[in-house]
């Protein structure tokens, strides 16, 4: 008559596809609160998911309901002070406990935002849907980096499955030849003295007996000695290893002059982070140095760089310069693969231009693997570039590109990096 | 006394055995107290599995949509954070009845939830006359394995942006595409799928000739003195936009349907909560407390079992911060408990007030209590006064014109017939929920579609309103308009949504 069923193996995510089209209908609520996040975002915090907040009169599902004016007459329990024909204040009960509250939820007035988790790979697809990249690259990106199996020689513990049991067998037989040593040496002597006995004398003698007896109890000894003992266990031993493992610095430049506003601002920063992203795929250690620069260059933190405004001129060379300096002290050792990524609205002081090609193509390129200079403006290009326009093509790790707004970054990004080495 | 037999064990961690064993005596208890169920189906599940069923209003198959989505988001946020336990059951009205039972439960919680399931809830179903006439246990998991293919065929056909946008107008009418009084027909799967086909093409020739009788180019406009269509007012809206929208393709009519159906399968939940819950409670309460006299539960099994049952069926007064108006578990509990009490020791004044049945066979009284009633005829016929002076009960009267609020009963002599009256209106949807209706379709002219609000004690409608009727615009394809009629007789229009959509050809 009863039917007992375990369901527990059965099919888990039975509302992915519920959630999936809930996704998809706050499609735009999300972008932005993924784009806001960004906002607050260090560059290098690509791991976590996040919480995206909707306003809930935006997904409520509204049915008719009572609102609660009008005549209301409600029963309540656990009456303690009341007779019939009181009269008492609004709200009952004084504040807080108010009144039914079934009733009043109907209204669906309760204007809390609707927070929800998204997962590392929702807030990447919806990070990269902004950007309008095309879908391989971005399971290339948004892909959890792998994890190596190495040899790493062997322990002295470990569960039983690792056993080798070659080099655990091997300890054994050092083990035992040292500890038996002694006694094989006394053994083959002994042995030896009683053959020569046996030929000289007869069988009876009472010294040949005493030989037996010794060499008995020597193998006896010999043999107590345990064939294989805790000592002995070697175990193999593997460590897990991020598949990258060399060492990478990127270098961001960016012009913070008066002329550069919060929104290029934003546009380079979605720059720096698709470039970290595309860096973290080959390399485990990735180092960033912020350089931010007006009429003079400064290395600062990241809050800093995105997030405080100066105002005045601006002389570019100052930030390369300062870059160049920052090589050669720090990273001028041959370990280090260095990329460079600047950003700026074009605008320079004229005089400056030449000087900042003339540093670049002496001083930086030969060190870097890849330089890229992305200008953010929607006009005509400016004196830096003109600048810049006389590098290309002599130089193989240099690309330049003009990117007027969001959706242009990936496509700019890729022709940044089209022919590129990495 | 019978004989004192050994006490089942009760360990913390389950076991199928023992919840095998468990439910063997809890059914033979059922059996021995006369309780009529649908088989039962067992399903234990991890918590979830539990939050898929939340998302999909407790069924195990369902259509998918977003707001199911939201919900299981939304649960899961409250469920990871701490802020909320799961349930520890669901329980299915289908036949066999499925019961969920949740993993991280205890023995203790496992067998609580058996006697309450598969036995206090599956005999309501099986029992109440809202259930019996509203609902088909037997074909609900085909008729929902029905309706989620054909929603998905819907999807591939006519893409999901489209049905989601016709689902979401369906649900903003559930709670106004009941039936609350016509009978509807019985569901079966075979019957759906092969009168499906049929039915679209009987349903588009009706809609046809409805609107056939448009007047030719040139002709004179009727006179204002026509007939209303529909001739009387109908209540049911999905239902009359499933026969009646004129833009409407035959998917659109099947998918109206079947969110009609599946509402009006959850109708009888929501008119007896108080009976169907108090109804389990009474009933794992009494079935646990006769197994613990056959000595079968020990001690601390029941100790346990007290404590999860007390908390469930407590009831806060009005001034304590936990209040949260009536515990539907509480009155419940303590109504059917109480009517036990009158059948059996009646007081004199329980003789005075129920004559019928004071006195009588308790287990037969109660059959006829549990079969033939929902909440508000519930309590208007077996609140007694001991119970309304047990929960002190009081009410207020919160009228808007006034200044200040009006105690209008307490629990006396005087008061006791107009708190029981109240509180059945309490449970009574016709004034819980606004009473809306199709009231004229203009046939002859712009097609505009006239609802009607009847007032009741002057609430209003709440500000959801105007979404609902964009909603029920792209239903109708034309012109929406809203009337109220007060209490006096007064009719206004409160709004009026032009809408002046054509049919886009495909």
């Amino acid at each position: 008559m009863v039917q007992i069923i375990d369901r527990r193996f059965d099919s888990k995510n039975k509302s992915a596809v519920n959630r999936q089209r809930f996704f998809r209908r706050f499609k735009q609520q999300i972008r932005k609160a993924v784009a806001d996040a960004i906002d607050g975002r260090s560059i290098r915090d690509t791991e976590n998911g996040e919480s995206v907040s909707i306003p809930a009169k935006d997904l409520k599902e509204p049915q008719f309901g009572l609102d609660r004016s009008g005549e209301w007459e409600t029963v309540f329990a656990g009456n303690d002070q009341f007779a019939a024909g009181d009269e008492v204040e609004r709200p009952l009960g004084g504040a807080g406990s108010g009144s039914g509250k079934g009733k009043a939820s109907t209204d669906g007035q309760s204007e809390d935002d609707f927070v929800f988790q998204l997962s590392r790979e929702e807030f990447l697809d919806a990070f990269f849907d902004d950007l309008a990249l095309p879908n391989l690259v971005k399971t290339q990106l948004a892909a959890i980096p792998e994890y190596r199996s190495q040899r790493a020689g062997f322990t002295a513990d470990g569960t039983p499955a690792n056993i080798n049991i070659v080099r655990s067998l091997r300890g054994a037989i050092g083990r035992r030849l040292a500890v038996g040593s002694p006694y094989s040496v006394r053994l083959r002597e002994a042995e030896a003295e009683l053959e020569d006995l046996l030929l000289r004398v007869g069988e009876d003698d009472p010294r040949a007996r005493k030989l037996r007896e010794e060499i008995a109890s020597l193998r006896a000894k010999i043999e107590s000695i345990p064939f294989i003992d805790k000592l002995d266990l070697r175990y193999n031993n593997r460590v897990r290893m991020p598949k990258p493992s060399t060492a990478a610095v990127m270098f961001c430049v960016m012009d913070v002059s008066g002329s550069m506003d919060e929104e290029k601002k934003a546009t380079a920063k979605r720059f720096f982070m698709l470039l970290y992203l595309f860096l973290l795929r080959n390399y485990a250690k990735i180092e960033i140095v912020f350089i931010r620069h007006h009429t003079i260059a400064k290395e600062v933190t990241e809050e800093d760089f995105f997030h405080s405004r100066e105002s005045g001129g601006t002389v570019v060379s100052s930030a390369l310069e300062l870059m160049q300096d920052i090589v050669r002290a720090r990273f001028a050792n041959g370990m280090w693969n260095i990329y460079g990524a600047q950003a700026s609205d074009g605008d320079n002081w004229e005089n400056d231009s030449p000087h900042c090609r003339e540093l670049l193509s002496e001083n930086i390129l030969p060190f870097v693997q890849h330089f890229a200079y992305i200008e953010i403006t929607p006009g005509e290009p400016q004196n830096l570039w003109r600048e810049y326009e006389k590098l290309r093509g002599g130089h193989a790790n240099f690309a330049m590109q003009r990117i007027e707004g969001l959706p242009d970054i990936y496509p700019v990004f890729r022709e940044l990096f089209k022919k590129t080495i990495l | 006394m019978k004989k004192r037999r050994k006490a089942l064990p009760s360990p913390a961690e389950w076991s199928f055995e023992l919840i095998d064993e468990y439910h063997r005596e809890i059914a033979r208890v059922a059996r021995d107290f006369g309780l009529d169920t649908y088989p039962n189906q067992i399903e234990l599940i991890t918590s979830e599995q539990m939050m898929d069923a939340y998302a999909s209003a407790g069924m195990p198959v369902n259509y998918h949509h977003w707001s199911f989505g939201k919900h299981f988001l939304s649960t899961e946020k409250g469920y990871k954070r701490g802020q909320m336990g799961l349930a520890y059951e669901i329980v299915i009205n289908s036949n066999p009845c499925i019961a969920y039972l949740m993993e991280e439960n205890t023995m203790m919680m496992q067998a609580l939830v058996i006697a309450h399931a598969a036995y206090g809830h599956n005999s309501f179903f099986k029992g109440n006359y809202l259930f019996r006439t509203w609902t088909n246990a037997d074909a609900i998991i085909d008729y929902l394995i029905f309706a989620r293919n054909y929603i998905a065929q819907c999807e591939e056909h006519h893409g999901e942006e489209e049905v989601e946008l016709l689902l979401d107008s369906c649900h903003a009418l559930m709670n106004v595409g009941v039936d609350r009084y016509k009978r509807p027909p019985r569901l079966s799967l075979e019957k759906e799928t092969l009168r499906q086909r049929e039915r679209e093409e009987y349903l588009q020739s009706q809609v046809n000739q409805l609107w056939r009788t448009l007047p030719a180019p040139g002709q004179k406009p009727q006179e204002a003195s026509e007939a209303r269509f529909p001739p009387e007012p109908e209540e049911n809206l999905l239902y009359f936009f499933e026969k009646n929208a004129p833009l409407l393709e035959p998917w659109q009519r099947e998918i109206v349907r079947i969110v009609r159906k599946i509402a009006q399968y959850f109708f009888p939940q929501r008119q007896t909560q108080i009976m169907n819950e108090g109804w389990a409670c009474f009933w794992h309460y009494t079935l646990l407390n006769q197994l613990y006299e056959e000595g079968l539960l020990s001690d601390s099994f029941m100790i346990e079992f007290l404590h999860s049952h007390t908390n469930v069926v407590l009831q806060p007064a009005y001034n304590e911060s936990w209040y949260n108006g009536i515990n539907p578990y509480a009155l419940g509990f303590a109504m059917w408990q109480d009517i036990r009490r009158i059948c059996t020791e009646p007081s004199d004044e329980d003789r005075r007030w129920f004559p019928d049945f004071a006195g009588s066979n308790w287990r037969e009284t109660f059959d006829f209590a549990m079969r033939n009633f929902k909440d508000e005829s519930f309590i208007a016929q077996f609140l007694s006064p001991k119970l309304m002076r047990d929960f002190k009960l009081f009410a207020v009267l919160d009228d808007d014109h006034k200044a200040k609020l009006k105690i209008s009963a307490i629990h006396d002599e005087a008061g006791y017939r107009r708190i029981r009256e109240i509180l059945s209106d309490q449970y009574n949807i016709g004034s819980r929920e606004p009473n809306i209706q199709v009231w004229n379709v203009d046939l002859r002219g712009d097609r505009s579609l006239t609802l009607r609000h009847n007032e009741y004690r002057r609430r209003p409608l709440a500000g959801a309103t105007d979404e609902v009727l964009r909603h029920i615009a792209r239903l109708w394809g034309f012109t929406i308009r809203l009337e109220a009629q007060q209490e006096e007789g007064r009719v206004e229009i409160l709004r009026e949504l032009r809408n002046e959509k054509r049919r886009t050809s495909r």
